[in-house]
């Protein structure tokens, strides 16, 4: 049951920034959504590639006490690492692109906006 | 030939090196610098048509990355080790559509877009764009597409803001967050599978593939996700905002790049899934998706002033032709009736994109063209372009009749191939099919009245023909809507059919991989 | 050529049949009387008389009457395009969850 929690709070944090892009009229609460989601995806990779006693795969001699069995196939964290790195990168140009907006419109509200019909 | 093993790698690598080249190269000269993207254009066209003819003439090609013998996978505990990218019928065929496109937008782009301003910038963006496009279109495993699919959507928010206008910027958020929730929830499906199968690679999934209760969510995470970012109604309403704020170069490249995520759409149904799901209920749920674009999308497109947002909306419209065939073909798939029409309508939905991919190109060049005279993009401030802007007008009559499917262009052989095939599953699909496409002629007879008939306008008698970079990059598009036009047979037969047998084969993409 | 799976589509055939047409089109013209032609003013068909200034249709006036007949389909259309990126998102999830629907329906329904 205990093991539940890290995917409840998957399921949680992409409700709220469902939640958040859907509902919330300010532009950088939008933004906010989509991180809080990303940090879901994040972490339900994350969780998906834990191992109970497992190590990281990266000895040339193995530690005593310790078998190549446990070592554990890393693509979760790097598939995570990656996805991080892509957030950044979505986030800072989406928060660029809210300033410019905020420059041209003097307004976060996204029902001032300019494109429509 | 002259075919080398190293080329799949090479056409996702050059655009991404020649990127960061580009801006160095501005350092020294501006022409250098144009030569320079050209020339990488070019040889991107010569490479991709290079693989599409290997691809076509000798079947599937695997290109395995940082592997001392990259043409075959290696296969440890039966499981594909690193990145492999697998280029088949269906994948070369849709890199032709991105290379050409880029070709014309890279040309058109010398004399459109003014210098200074970040110009190299632009060329790096948009080399990004296509090496996106390439990677996505190539790749044989998924969590590469998902990088591909950000780095595609990323490089193209970048330059539909690339003016900096409030409109501008807007639209390219609205593409930014939507395409990012999209990617998203892509990102959750590929989880899924890696939860169950620990696997990532299209090929291997789909042959230990068991279409549980995870499979379907990820199912139609990746079906809602592709459908929105290839712009099918009711999940289009970004494509008009951003296509028609985009610089028209790059709202040539962004209806490529929503082929890029239609491919994927097609390449999930048809390979990761296949006769293993409700292909009914797909095939279905994509041919209502099919139904809805075409008819909402030509109706918003008629009372539209924006010459590119009316462009817009008939690029949603024109997806529909594609999901509808291609979606008649995934309802029959497995039925007898299959091998009778399905696979007609399918290659009439395949033959659609490449055609509306040329065609829908050149007329948001032709946009350009008139946005680069008159600064505006409202219909209602122009008139008499004709009479001075006589090669724009050419063009734009192709292009137009090309949409419209009007014989004897590209547009016609396609859609006449949905209509047949898709009479015999309802004939309610073909009149629509066939209504829609009247709608789509009377809304161009509308633009081609307001913006290139009537007397010369007062305010735009200095109205000059536009630079030659630009008429060469439309006449590129223009030869091969044309040529397309000319011989729809021979294209059907050599491409389009090899491309369509290579999204129905899933066993043939599956042994390539996986062996035997 | 192109088989459709019904028929054939060759372009090249149709065009040479549009300009042998043409071409026939243009002889039995010439079996017109030729003083006919001679007539300096055009013949009168029907409407009003063109003024000589001139006139463009804006782009905003044509198929007005379209529009204006489908008037109840377009407003609705009207507020569905209202650009807000909020309701973009809520299309995307509501299609979601209805394909989710669809697709778990026979299951839970037997």
């Amino acid at each position: 049951m205990i093991w539940n929690v890290p995917f409840i709070t998957v399921a949680l944090l992409i409700a709220i920034g469902l939640y958040a892009v859907m509902f919330k009229r300010n532009l950088i609460k939008i933004a906010i959504g989509i991180t809080i989601i990303e940090s879901g995806v994040n972490l339900f990779l994350i969780t998906l590639g834990y191992r109970k006693g497992g190590v990281a795969p990266i000895y040339t001699n193995l530690p005593s006490g310790v078998t190549p069995q446990q070592m554990v196939l890393p693509v979760p964290q790097a598939l995570t690492l990656t996805s991080i790195v892509i957030g950044v990168a979505v986030l800072a140009l989406m928060l660029s692109f809210i300033m410019k907006m905020y420059q041209h419109n003097k307004s976060l509200d996204s029902h001032s906006r300019r494109l429509k019909g | 030939m002259i075919y080398n093993e190293a080329i799949p790698a090479i056409l996702i690598g050059l655009p991404l090196l020649a990127a960061f080249i580009t801006p160095i190269i501005n350092l020294a000269s501006r022409k250098a610098r144009n030569a320079f993207v050209i020339a990488v254009l070019a040889i991107e066209e010569l490479l991709i048509i290079l693989l599409a003819w290997h691809v076509f003439t000798d079947g599937i090609v695997i290109y395995t990355m940082g592997a001392k013998n990259p043409g075959i996978v290696p296969l440890q505990a039966a499981v594909p080790i690193r990145i492999v990218l697998e280029i088949d019928g269906m994948a070369a065929f849709m890199g032709l559509i991105s290379c050409t496109v880029a070709m014309a937008a890279g040309i058109y782009s010398i004399s459109f877009i003014k210098e200074g301003n970040g110009k190299s910038r632009y060329y790096t963006l948009l080399l990004i764009m296509l090496a996106g496009m390439l990677g996505m279109e190539f790749t044989g495993d998924l969590f590469n597409l998902f990088v591909f699919l950000e780095i595609l959507s990323i490089a193209s928010c970048g330059l539909i803001a690339y003016r900096q206008h409030a409109d501008a910027v807007e639209g390219a958020f609205k593409y930014l967050v939507v395409s990012n929730i999209a990617a998203l929830f892509v990102l959750f499906a590929i989880a899924l599978f890696y939860a169950q199968y620990d696997l990532l690679n299209i090929a291997a999934i789909a042959k230990v593939m068991q279409y549980t209760q995870l499979d379907k969510i990820a199912l139609v995470l990746l079906v809602a996700a592709f459908a929105m970012k290839c712009g099918s109604v009711p999940m289009h309403f970004w494509a008009p905002d951003s296509y028609s704020t985009a610089p028209a170069a790059i709202t040539a490249m962004l209806v490529a790049a929503s082929q890029a995520s239609l491919y994927a759409l097609f390449r999930v149904c048809f390979t990761l899934y296949g006769s293993l799901m409700d292909y009914q209920t797909i095939g279905l749920a994509i041919i209502i998706f099919g139904l809805l674009s075409m008819f909402i999308g030509v109706t918003m497109a008629l009372p539209q002033k924006d010459i590119k947002r009316l462009m817009a909306y008939h690029a949603i419209s024109q997806t529909g032709y594609m999901l509808l065939g291609v979606g008649v073909g995934l309802y029959l798939l497995g039925s007898s009736d299959f091998n009778v029409y399905g696979i007609k309508a399918m290659e009439g939905g395949i033959f659609h994109i490449i055609n509306h991919a040329m065609y829908k190109g050149l007329l948001f060049l032709t946009a350009g063209a008139i946005y680069y005279r008159l600064g505006t993009r409202n219909l209602n401030e122009m008139g008499g372009l004709g009479h001075t802007m006589k090669f724009t007008s050419i063009f734009f009559i192709i292009g137009a009749l090309a949409i419209a499917g009007i014989p004897p262009f590209n547009g016609f052989a396609s859609k006449l191939l949905i209509y047949e095939a898709c009479y015999k599953v309802s004939p309610i699909l073909s009149i629509v099919a066939m209504l829609v496409s009247v709608l789509t002629l009377a809304s161009f007879i509308k633009v081609f009245h307001s913006a290139f008939m009537g007397p010369k306008m007062h305010d735009v008698k200095d109205v000059k023909e536009v630079p030659k970079s630009m008429l060469v990059g439309m006449a590129v598009l223009t030869f091969v809507i044309i040529f397309f036009g000319l011989f729809p047979g021979w294209v059907v037969s050599h491409i389009v059919h090899p491309a369509v047998m290579a999204l129905v084969d899933k066993t043939a993409y599956i042994n390539a991989v996986m062996g035997g | 050529m192109l088989e459709t799976g019904f028929g054939y589509w060759d372009a090249i055939a149709w065009i040479v049949a549009f300009i042998v047409i043409c071409i026939v089109v243009y002889i039995i013209r010439g079996f017109g009387k030729r003083e006919h032609r001679k007539e300096a003013e055009e013949p009168f068909f029907s409407g009003v008389e063109l003024p000589d200034e001139k006139v463009h249709v804006k782009a905003s006036n044509i198929y007005w009457g379209f529009i204006e007949s489908m008037k109840g389909y377009y407003d609705v259309m009207k507020k569905m395009h209202d650009g807000i990126i909020n309701n973009y998102i809520s299309w995307f999830i509501f299609i979601a969850v209805l394909l989710l629907i669809i697709l778990f329906a026979p299951e839970v329904i037997p």
